[in-house]
């Protein structure tokens, strides 16, 4: 098998894998069940595109898109950032199951307190 | 040739880890336990899969580019994942029931008890 032969078919094999992570991925953001599940899906997103981009560059031979990752990196990186920030400006967790009892309570000395 | 194999066993050992990452997000039962899954395999996937593509460009400042964004997503994946669990932890997120122990939650009861 030739060089060339070889590293096409490792990137055909390698994007059929990365679709079926990102299917997956994609069933957890569309599942749930709770805010912070969908925010961690979309960073794991996030991560698959980057390396969708780069099986791409081998695939095409364009080095440009290895700086085309990075910065996809840096934005996911920043939109999980700003996330994590809204869920703890938001605040409450409505679908808490298990421990809810307890609950209320700790909140509000919680909110008080702030 | 050598060239080739490492490109190509880096680019599919890159694409098992994030189906391992992805495997795990559909897997695993709560946000705490899934965070493991999402933030090293999947980090290691990308990461490995960007060196693929430097070390096949055949040139220095394009593998050093490649391995800097290696580098910087190793940086920011952990910060990444370590605000988010705070964050749902503070808002009330609680451990699901395959999990035992909530440290973090005991000792800032402790902490408050004290106070």
């Amino acid at each position: 098998m030739s060089p060339a032969a070889l590293v096409s078919t490792a990137t055909l094999l390698s994007l059929s894998i990365l679709s079926l992570a990102f299917l997956l991925t994609v069933y957890r953001i569309v599942v749930g069940p709770t805010l912070p599940d969908r925010v961690l899906a979309l960073d794991m997103l996030a991560a698959t595109a980057i390396g969708f981009i780069a099986v791409v560059a081998v695939k095409t031979g364009f080095t440009l898109y290895v700086d085309i990752a990075i910065a996809l990196g840096l934005v996911g990186f920043l939109a999980t950032v700003a996330f994590a920030r809204f869920i703890l400006a938001r605040g409450h967790a409505e679908e808490t199951p298990a421990r809810k009892p307890a609950e209320p309570q700790r909140r509000r000395k919680g909110r008080a307190r702030r | 040739m050598i060239l080739a194999v490492a490109v190509s066993v880096l680019m599919v050992v890159g694409a098992l880890f994030s189906l391992a990452a992805a495997i795990g997000l559909v897997r695993l039962p709560d946000l705490y336990s899934r965070m493991h899954a999402a933030s090293k395999a999947g980090t290691v996937g990308s990461g490995l899969m960007l060196v693929a593509a430097g070390l096949h460009a055949g040139d220095a400042a394009i593998l050093a580019r490649a391995a800097a964004g290696f580098v910087f997503f190793i940086l920011t994946a952990p910060i990444a994942a370590h605000l988010l669990a705070r964050a749902a932890h503070q808002a009330g997120f609680r451990l699901q029931p395959p999990s035992v122990r909530d440290d973090l939650e005991q000792s800032q009861r402790h902490h408050r008890g004290s106070n």
